[in-house]
């Protein structure tokens, strides 16, 4: 610790309206390190990684770089101070081809040529259009991009995600001698594996605040999930359940067999019965979009089954699974609602959907199911006229309430709380529970570990693409979910702890799956 | 909450929270002002007999406009509305010379359904911009046309009395048009409002993907739209062709760019979602009435259009101003 530091952040803090993404964040890394930013979903990380990088502007806090105060404020100022980010979306202009792509930034090329060698890629042809290109490849450019221009530190936001084993080793190797060489690396990952055997020290934030700087040595994940989850330790109470649970049913409302969706989703296998709650629980990017997609037709799987009462069942359109029973609410309200028009149009659109419905609607009858939707989701409607006027919660209520008017059978719950207020929350667990109390069944994602306790019956747990646990909810608490998540064996405690195996593979230890 | 409703509000903001819940007010009173400022320039103009005149021209643009709201609604445009009603209307007064009636007006509706039917699944399978798409349809139109003028055509060219009588009779001082425009217009207003497939032609151009996740096939909703919209440009032909009596292969093309600014005016978003047809109607008035004040005002030609653009423009930023709330 007696290096000056090469970039020193502390306080820094940003607030969206009344919303604070973060309030303290500090981060410092010394020349020659690895650091490891770490933080559940929603803790602050992308923020501080935009504020760094000249994205956006923090509203408070003091940036050192070298030891001298910089203001950080856009990509090219933080490019001259030497603080380069490779992000998880490829950053090259998809119709140039890649040498054009690399005199808009000015990189040499030469040393990018030598770097995506050294990467794993010999047979690189400059001239190629971006668009061409492979999405792992195009990642890997993107870091030899920012590796030829000799950065200070190197940002590098889920770097291995989506690559195959072979270019993520390559990557890694770099990544480690870019540290030894004296360089820093900002290296942000939900991987323990390559945490372990990359970072020097790591960074915990949590709800917008650095909670805990650590060093990486063997049985520090157990520190660092507690980290991430403060104060809530605690078990949460779990609400009563079971009693609709019937088992003897035998067949499931809902099977999933191998499952696959391009590179996103490997392999996921799942039942869902009748009158149960099942939650996912999956890290950001895990598959589980592209699972919950495919589950509501909006796209095709390309590979594995779903079966519907048994059946197997092929969705070409979101209009085949709805047949099925299945309904779909996003995460992102504004993808559910035409903002524009009032909540009971947007309630009773699914009604309308098919072609034989297309004729003078009901009025009375409409109204009728609306109003009673209305009200089991109690929606606030003073500003029903448009959907838009309506506060997140009462948005959120509204794309459910859709399909309790319309009677589903099954509900696929994508995040349903995010962003609205507490109060709502708990309407919509208690909703949840009563749905499966009435025989309907729901798959619910959340990203939010708290109320998988709260509102499931059975907990699934997807990483990397691949189901590696499923069990039911009484059999867990918050850590270890949140050590399920980021694809720890469950209930193992330090002395088992991954870090002390490096070579240990994730999926060896939980539920048999494919080997990549 | 009671005594925040209790407290005077100021007049301004009051007149437009007024204005902004009824739409079509503001819309009437600019008609009504157009009118005065007529009957002020050229006193004892504005008679039973102008006002007959006026909706009698106002209809066909009323109608062609109707087929803008629809299509606007969902985010599109018919821009081939001026072809289709043209061809409709060159057929049945070229077939109508050796053909039964009946047999004439089918064959008069034909191109009609078929070039609905290609725009609808243009604009609604294949995804092409609905503007690119009619406009590709409206000049194929019009050269079959001009080919179905050179080579089928040996007789002359005559209106059924049937289509003068409603184009250009008037009965106890009401056009004849109103008969078939009042059922019309009826039917158009309670489809958007009262129907699902007008719930949908709102929702999809409010949100696609919302629609979609609803289980709405926008290619079924497309497709339909653009048929609908064609069959109501072609009835348009026909009773234009009443009212002009003089085939041409230009008919009913100076029409288009009008029956968007009626619709437009009238208070219909280009850009989807948001609008309706009553507002389209008033629209088409304005447009006519303009016309007429610009016409007697003497003024050349070019002046005259320069002005008819100008006036447009104002008034539909004028329009939006009032009626959207911020």
């Amino acid at each position: 610790m007696t290096a000056n530091p090469l970039l020193d952040a502390t306080g820094v803090a940003k607030n969206y309206g009344a919303v604070a993404a973060l309030r303290n964040a500090s981060l410092s890394v010394l020349p020659g390190e690895v650091h490891a930013l770490m933080g559940a979903n929603g803790a602050g990380k992308s923020t501080l990684v935009k504020i760094l990088t000249g994205a956006i502007r923090a509203d408070a806090g003091r940036i050192l770089i070298r030891g001298e105060a910089r203001d950080v404020r856009s990509p090219a100022a933080a490019r001259r101070a030497g603080l380069l980010p490779v992000y998880q979306e490829p950053s090259l202009i998809p119709d140039l081809d890649v040498l054009s792509n690399l005199r808009l930034t000015g990189t040499p090329v030469e040393p990018f040529r030598a770097w995506v060698r050294e990467l794993g890629i010999p047979d690189l042809d400059i001239r190629d259009t971006a668009r061409d290109i492979p999405l792992a490849v195009l990642r890997v450019l993107d870091l030899a991009r920012a590796l030829a221009v000799e950065p200070d530190v190197l940002l590098l936001d889920e770097m291995t995600a989506a690559l195959p084993a072979n270019l993520a080793e390559k990557v890694l190797e770099v990544v480690r001698r870019q540290g030894d060489s004296g360089r820093a690396v900002i290296f942000i990952s939900h991987r323990f594996v390559e945490i372990s055997a990359l970072c020097d020290r790591a960074t915990v934030l949590r709800d917008g605040e650095t909670v805990g700087v650590v060093d990486i040595v063997p049985g520090v994940e157990e520190k660092i999930v507690e980290l991430m989850l403060g104060a809530r330790i605690v078990k949460t109470h779990v609400a009563a359940r079971g009693a609709s649970r019937n088992a003897a049913t035998g067949r499931p409302r809902l099977g999933v067999r191998n499952l696959r969706v391009g590179t996103k989703l490997n392999d996921v296998s799942f039942d869902l019965a009748d009158g149960e709650v099942a939650g996912v629980v999956a890290l950001e990017g895990q598959g589980q979009d592209e699972l919950f997609s495919a589950l509501a037709g909006s796209i095709r799987p390309s590979g594995g089954t779903i079966e519907v009462d048994g059946q197997p069942v092929k969705f070409s359109h979101p209009i085949d699974a709805i047949r099925a029973g299945l309904a779909y609410v996003p995460g992102d309200r504004a993808e559910a609602l035409a903002m524009q028009r009032s909540v009971r149009e947007n309630i009773a659109l699914p009604f309308s959907a098919a072609l034989r419905n297309w004729g003078p609607i009901n009025m009375r009858q409409e109204r009728a199911r609306v109003v009673s939707a209305i009200e089991r989701l109690q929606i606030d409607t003073r500003a029903q006229g448009e959907v838009q006027r309506l506060s997140g919660g009462n948005q959120q209520k509204v794309t459910i309430a859709r399909w309790i008017a319309a009677d589903a059978r099954t509900i696929l719950c994508f995040d349903p709380t995010r962003g609205i207020d507490v109060g709502t929350k708990q309407e919509i667990y208690k909703l949840l529970r009563e749905l499966a109390g009435h025989g309907k069944s729901v798959l619910f994602y959340t990203s939010e570990l708290e109320e998988v306790q709260r509102v499931c019956d059975r907990v699934i747990v997807i990483f990397g693409g691949r189901v590696v646990d499923i069990f039911p909810v009484e059999e867990t608490d918050e850590p270890a979910l949140m050590r399920a998540a980021y694809g720890l064996p469950r209930g193992a405690k330090a002395d088992v702890g991954i870090l002390a195996d490096p070579t240990a593979n994730i999926s060896d230890s939980t539920t048999p799956v494919a080997a990549p | 909450m009671s005594i925040s409703a209790i407290q005077p509000v100021p007049f301004g903001r009051r007149l437009k929270r007024f204005m902004a819940d009824r739409p079509l007010i503001p819309l009437i009173i600019l008609l009504v002002i157009l009118v005065v400022i007529l009957q002020v320039l050229r006193p004892g103009i504005v008679n039973e007999r102008w006002i007959a005149n006026t909706i009698k021209f106002a209809i066909p643009l009323a109608i062609l406009a109707g087929c803008q709201t629809m299509t606007m609604l969902t985010g599109g445009i018919d821009l081939s509305v001026g072809t289709v009603a043209t061809m409709s209307a060159f057929i049945m007064a070229t077939q109508v010379v050796n053909q039964d009636p009946a047999v004439a007006f089918l064959l008069a509706m034909m191109p009609a359904v078929l070039i609905g039917l290609v725009n609808g699944i243009g604009v609604g399978v294949f995804r092409v911009h609905p503007l690119i798409m009619t406009l590709g349809t409206s000049l194929i139109g019009t050269g079959c046309l001009q080919v179905y003028q050179r080579t089928v055509i040996a007789s002359g060219a005559k209106i059924p009395d049937f289509l003068a009588w409603l184009g250009t009779g008037v009965t106890y001082g009401f056009p004849n048009a109103l008969l078939l425009f009042v059922p019309l217009a009826a039917l158009i207003v309670f489809t958007l409002s009262r129907t699902g497939f007008g719930r949908l032609l709102y929702a999809v151009g409010d949100s696609e993907r919302a629609t979609r996740l609803s289980g709405v096939q926008y290619w079924q909703v497309i497709t339909a739209l653009y048929v609908i919209s064609s069959v109501l440009a072609g009835v348009t032909g026909l009773l234009y062709i009443g009212l002009i009596k003089a085939p041409s292969l230009s008919l009913a093309e100076p029409l288009v760019l009008p029956s968007v600014a009626a619709a437009v005016i009238g208070g219909t978003s280009i850009f989807g979602g948001r609008g309706g047809y009553t507002g389209t109607i008033i629209g088409a008035l304005i447009l006519t009435v303009l016309t007429t004040l610009l016409t007697i005002l003497q003024m050349p030609e070019g002046a005259r259009r320069i002005l008819f653009g100008l006036i447009v423009l104002f008034v539909t930023a004028a329009y939006l101003r009032i009626v959207e709330e911020r």
